[in-house]
C-alpha cells in the first residue's frame, strides 16, 4: 500500500492545476477533494474514477481484483462506445472469498490472468485493486510483472482501491499507471504532422464520432484518444502525437502534462460542448499542431470548416430561439460540463438559473461567473429536496443533470434531461449541440406535461 | 434431480451474481421510511445506487458510512456514529438499516457493541430503531443478504404478543418477487378476508408512484408498527426458500407457525396456496380464482405447442432459477444449463442434470444449442453472440421498461408468464426452406469433395 500513498500524494501535487499550487504543503497533503461526511455522501470511489477512465480502451481485458460487489454489481454500465473490439464490455473479476481473504488473493489473481490470456489472448490485460484485497495486502504490481514476464504481454497494474479517495482521484491514479506501464512503450507504424492525443474523452454515446468526421476533414489524425474507442496499441504509441487536447476538465491533467514534460507534446484545455467551444477547439489543435511544424494552411483550412459548420449548425438552430424564449434551465452536473454546458445553452437563448459546481475546480467557477455574470445562482451540493422544491415551484422549466437525481424532477412532474455517462445522446461538437437543442426542445412540449400534472377529478371535486 | 458443481475458475466472467449488501439494502427499501445504510467506501454504495436506479427507475436512499483507509484501519465506529446522527437529523427516518461490507468484515469489526457504545453516548437516538446485519461480499449473493436481512429485521423488531389480531397474516417474500407479484399475492390473501402484513413490501415502496411530497427516505413499504405486529398474526406464509429463515425465526419468537411456498408458478403450486388459504380462513376458493384457474390451464393447452421440446438455459438466484425454471420444465421445456449464484437446497431438486453456481460465461459455453436464454439484462451480449432471443428475468433488468410491474406468479402471472416465453419462440420459430431437409452426406464426404476439385482443376 506504500506505493498507492505515494502515488496519491503525487497526484495531489499538480502543477498543471493553479488552485493546487495556491495551497500551503499541508493544505495540499490533504488533497483536492474535501472529506466525505459518513451519512451524507454521494459519488463513487477511486476505482470507480480509474474504472472510468480506463474501460474505454476497448481492446483489453479488464480485471477487477476483488469481491463480486466491485464488478458485480457495475459491470457493463457504462455509455462508452467501440468501433472495434467488445472486450472490454467483457466484465472479468477474482471474486474473491473468504479463503482467499485469509490465504491471500495473488494465487487467484495469476491464474484469473492466465484464464483471460488463454481464452481472450487479449493485446494486454489491466489488473485493478480494490479495497478488499489492498487490506489483505495483495501486491498486485509483483503479480503483474510476473505474469508480464510469464506471458510476455503487458499486465498492467491499476492501484487505485476504492478507500483512497474519489471517482476524480481514481481517475488520476488511473493515468499515472498509464504514464507509468504503457505510453511509450510502442511505436506507431506511421506518423503525420497531423498527429493529435484527446485525453479525457471517453466516447460517451459516441460522442467522438461526432468530432472525428471534422478532424478527417482537416486531414488531422487522432493517434490516441484517451481512452474513448481506443485501443491498447494507438495509448501505448500516443508519445509520438505532435499535440494534445485535454477534455474533460482536470481528470487527467497529470498525463496531459506529464506527456507535455517526458516527450515534449504541448496541449491545451477545451470542449466539444457547444458550438462556439468547438469552434475554439478545433481552432486551438490547428494552432499547436502548426507550431510544431504542420503546414500553415491548415489554419485556413480549418477557419472554413468551422464557418461552414457553424453556418450550418445555427441553420438547424435558428426556429429554436423562439420556442426557448423565457424558458429556465437549471444544470446539475459536475466539472467542466458547468462553463461549458452553460455557455452551449446560452447560445440558444436558455436561461440558465443555477448550476452546482461540486467537481469544479476555481477556474471553473470563473468560467461559470464570466458566462452567467457575478450574481450567479452556483452551489456546491443542492440537496435533493431543494431541487424538487424549485422545480415544484417552477423556477425552473428543466432540469439537467445526471442519472440519479432525475427522479426529483420528474416526481415534481417536470422535463428532465440526462447529460451524464449513461445518456443515450451524443451532445459533441455541432452535430452534438443540434440534438441537445432538439432534445430539450422534444422534453419542454412533449403533452404529457399537461395530463401528468392535472389532479385525478375526484380531486378537483373536494 | 440435478447435481450441482460450483465453477472451478479462478477469474468469474460476465458476473450473474451480485454481493451480499445491496440484497440487504433492497430489503430495507422495503420498509417505510428508512434509509439503508452500507458500512464501506462510499464506492459500495454507489455502485448498488445506480444498479438499482437503472432497474428500478426511481429514486433509491441508500448511504454510507464513508470509510477510508485510515478509518478501516482504526476501526469504524466513529463513522458509523457520525453517519446515523447525519441521517437521522437531515432525513429524519423510522428506521436506519446497516450493512456491513467486505471492507469492514475483512477489518472484522464488532458492530454489536459499537452500536451499544453510540447509542449509550447519543440519547438522541434512543427511540431509532437500528437494524445492523453482517453481509461480506465475500460470501455468499445478493438474495442471501436480502434473507439475512429480513431475519434481522425479525429479530430486533418482532416481538411476541398476547393476543391474536383476527385475519391477520405475515407475508415474507423472497427478492425474486417483483411489486406486480407482491400485489398479486395481496390480492389472493385479501380474498380469502384475510389481511397481510408484506415483509418487506417493495410494493408500496418501488412501485413507481408519484408522492405528494419529496421524501429524502423510503416512499412507503412496510411500516415499523406492521413490523411490530407481526407476532400476533394467526400464520406467516414465507414465499420463496430464501425466506424460511425468517419464517423460522419469526415461529420461534412469537409461535406464529409459518408454510414455506418454495415457488408461485404453475398449477400446482396455486392449488397448494389457495387450498392453504382456503383452510386457513375457513371459506373457499372466490370464484374468481376457480376461473383463473381454468385460464390457467387453457393458457398452457395453447401454449404447450411451442414449447415442448424447446431448449432453454437459464441463469439465475437460485429461488427464480427454481420459480421459473420449473413452471417450463412443467411446459415440457428441457433445462438444458442451469448456472446460479449462491448454494440453495432448491438447487438439487432442479428439474435438470446440472446445476452451476458459477456465471454467464459458463452459461454461454452451456447454451450453444439451445433456443432460449433466460436470465437478467446482463445476458444481453450472450444471447447476440449465440443468435438466440434472450428472455429477462431477475435484477437487474436496465434494458426493458417496467421490471417491477412484470407479473409472474398466481394463475393470472402463470398465464402471463407462459404467454409471454410461448411468444418469444413464436417469433422466433424457424420458418421451412428447400434446403430444410438435405440428405445424409456420404460416408467419406472429404475424399469427395477432392475428388471434384481434382476433376475440376483437370
Amino acid at each position: 500500500m506504500a506505493g498507492v500513498n505515494t502515488k496519491v500524494q503525487e497526484v495531489f501535487n499538480e502543477p498543471g492545476c493553479d488552485k493546487n499550487q495556491g495551497k500551503s504543503d499541508k493544505e495540499r497533503k490533504k488533497g483536492c477533494t474535501k472529506q466525505l461526511t459518513p451519512g451524507a455522501a454521494a459519488g463513487g470511489c477511486a476505482f470507480d474514477g480509474a474504472k472510468i477512465a480506463l474501460q474505454p480502451i476497448t481492446d483489453v481485458a479488464h480485471i477487477v481484483h476483488g469481491p463480486i460487489a466491485c464488478e458485480g454489481n457495475s459491470w457493463d454500465n457504462r455509455g462508452s462506445k467501440s468501433s472495434g473490439s467488445r472486450l472490454y464490455r467483457t466484465g472479468f473479476t477474482t471474486d474473491i472469498s473468504e479463503s482467499d481473504i485469509v490465504y491471500g488473493g495473488e494465487k487467484r489473481l495469476y491464474k484469473a490472468i492466465r484464464e483471460v490470456i488463454e481464452k481472450y489472448d487479449p493485446p494486454a490485460v489491466f489488473v485493478y485493486q480494490t479495497c478488499v484485497t489492498g487490506l489483505i495486502g495483495d501486491e498486485i504490481e509483483a503479480v503483474c510483472k510476473a505474469a508480464k514476464e510469464k506471458f510476455g504481454k503487458p499486465i498492467i497494474p491499476i492501484n487505485a482501491p476504492g478507500f483512497v479517495g474519489s471517482k476524480n482521484l481514481g481517475n488520476k491514479l488511473a493515468g499515472e499507471a498509464l504514464l507509468d506501464y504503457v505510453i511509450g512503450t510502442e511505436e506507431p507504424e506511421t506518423t503525420t504532422p497531423y498527429d493529435i492525443n484527446i485525453i479525457g474523452e471517453y466516447n460517451l454515446a459516441g460522442e467522438m464520432w461526432q468530432i472525428k468526421p471534422l478532424l478527417d476533414h482537416l486531414g488531422i489524425r487522432v493517434l490516441a484518444c484517451i481512452s474513448g474507442d481506443a485501443r491498447y496499441h494507438e495509448v501505448a504509441s500516443s508519445h509520438r502525437a505532435r499535440a494534445a487536447m485535454m477534455v474533460c476538465s482536470k481528470a487527467m491533467i497529470n498525463v496531459a502534462r506529464k506527456m507535455e514534460e517526458r516527450y515534449g507534446i504541448p496541449f491545451f484545455e477545451g470542449s466539444f460542448y457547444g458550438i462556439s467551444d468547438t469552434s475554439d477547439s478545433l481552432r486551438q489543435i490547428a494552432k499547436l499542431l502548426v507550431q510544431r511544424g504542420a503546414p500553415e494552411e491548415l489554419l485556413s483550412r480549418t477557419e472554413i470548416l468551422i464557418r461552414r459548420e457553424e453556418a450550418r449548425a445555427w441553420e438547424r438552430l435558428k426556429g429554436y430561439r423562439k420556442r426557448f424564449e423565457g424558458k429556465r434551465v437549471l444544470l446539475i452536473t459536475g466539472g467542466v460540463k458547468s462553463w461549458s454546458v452553460v455557455s452551449a445553452l446560452q447560445e440558444v437563448g436558455l436561461e440558465i438559473v443555477g448550476t452546482s459546481v461540486k467537481k469544479s475546480t476555481e477556474e471553473d467557477k470563473e468560467r461559470v461567473k464570466e458566462l452567467m455574470g457575478a450574481d450567479a445562482h452556483m452551489f456546491d451540493d443542492m440537496p435533493p429536496r431543494e431541487m424538487y422544491k424549485m422545480l415544484k415551484e417552477a423556477q425552473a422549466d428543466i432540469m439537467l443533470s445526471g442519472g440519479r437525481s432525475q427522479f426529483v424532477a420528474l416526481k415534481a412532474k417536470m422535463p428532465w434531461l440526462d447529460i451524464n455517462q449513461e445518456r443515450h445522446h451524443a451532445y459533441a461538437g455541432y452535430e452534438g449541440m443540434v440534438t441537445l437543442v432538439q432534445e430539450i426542445d422534444k422534453s419542454l412540449y412533449n403533452p404529457i406535461w399537461k395530463q401528468v400534472r392535472k389532479q385525478a377529478p375526484w380531486e378537483d371535486c373536494k | 434431480m440435478a447435481l450441482v458443481t460450483t465453477s472451478k475458475k479462478a477469474c468469474s466472467v460476465n458476473p450473474l451474481k451480485m454481493s451480499q449488501p445491496i440484497g440487504g439494502a433492497l430489503a430495507f427499501l422495503g420498509i417505510a421510511n428508512c434509509m439503508p445504510v452500507l458500512h464501506g467506501s462510499q464506492g459500495c454504495t454507489a455502485f448498488g445506487l445506480v444498479l438499482f436506479v437503472r432497474h428500478f427507475r426511481e429514486a433509491i436512499p441508500l448511504q454510507t458510512t464513508a470509510m477510508n483507509e485510515v478509518t478501516t484501519i482504526m476501526g469504524g465506529m466513529d463513522n458509523i456514529a457520525q453517519a446515523l446522527l447525519n441521517i437521522n437529523s437531515r432525513a429524519k427516518p423510522e428506521i436506519i438499516g446497516l450493512c456491513t461490507t467486505g471492507l469492514t468484515e475483512t477489518k472484522g469489526e464488532d458492530i454489536h457493541g459499537d452500536l451499544k457504545t453510540i447509542r449509550s453516548r447519543h440519547p438522541e437516538l434512543a427511540d431509532l430503531p437500528i437494524v445492523f446485519v453482517d453481509t461480506p461480499d465475500f460470501k455468499d449473493a445478493f438474495q442471501d443478504g436480502w434473507s439475512k436481512t429480513v431475519a434481522r429485521i425479525v429479530e430486533e423488531l418482532v416481538e411476541k404478543t398476547a393476543e391474536t389480531i383476527p385475519g391477520q397474516v405475515n407475508l415474507l417474500v423472497g427478492s425474486h418477487l417483483t411489486a406486480a407479484d407482491i400485489e398479486e399475492v395481496i390480492e389472493i390473501i385479501e380474498a380469502f378476508g384475510l389481511s397481510p402484513i408484506v415483509l418487506p413490501d417493495l410494493s408500496g415502496s418501488l412501485d413507481g408512484h408519484i408522492p405528494q411530497q419529496f421524501s429524502p427516505t423510503t416512499n412507503g413499504g412496510t411500516t415499523v408498527d406492521q413490523i411490530r405486529s407481526m407476532g400476533g398474526s394467526l400464520a406467516t406464509l414465507a414465499i420463496g426458500q430464501q425466506m424460511e429463515r425468517a419464517a423460522l425465526e419469526l415461529e420461534m419468537r412469537t409461535d406464529v407457525p409459518y408454510t414455506l411456498f418454495d415457488r408461485l408458478t404453475g398449477l400446482d403450486a396455486n392449488d397448494r396456496l389457495l387450498m392453504f388459504l382456503s383452510g386457513l380462513s375457513g371459506k373457499p376458493v372466490p370464484l374468481k380464482y376457480r376461473r383463473q384457474r381454468s385460464q390457467l390451464a387453457d393458457a398452457m393447452l395453447d401454449s404447450h405447442f411451442f414449447m415442448g421440446g424447446k431448449k432453454v438455459a437459464i441463469g439465475a438466484e437460485p429461488d427464480l432459477l427454481w420459480a421459473i425454471g420449473s413452471l417450463l420444465a412443467d411446459m415440457g421445456c428441457e433445462i438444458s444449463a442451469a448456472v446460479t449464484t449462491t448454494h440453495s437446497p432448491l438447487l438439487e431438486k432442479m428439474p435438470c442434470a446440472e446445476v452451476l453456481i458459477g456465471d454467464l460465461e459458463d452459461l454461454e459455453m452451456r447454451a450453444g444449442n439451445c433456443d432460449l436464454l433466460v436470465t437478467h439484462s446482463h445476458g444481453r451480449q450472450a444471447a447476440e453472440r449465440l443468435g438466440i432471443p434472450l428472455f429477462r428475468a431477475g435484477l437487474p433488468c436496465f434494458d426493458r421498461l417496467g421490471a417491477n410491474h412484470k407479473l409472474s406468479v398466481g394463475y393470472r402471472g402463470s398465464r402471463e408468464l407462459i404467454f409471454q416465453v410461448a411468444n418469444v419462440f413464436l417469433e422466433h420459430d424457424h420458418e421451412n426452406a428447400p434446403d430444410s431437409w438435405p440428405l445424409p452426406e456420404e460416408n467419406h464426404p472429404g475424399e469427395h469433395h477432392e475428388h471434384v476439385a481434382q476433376t475440376q482443376a483437370v
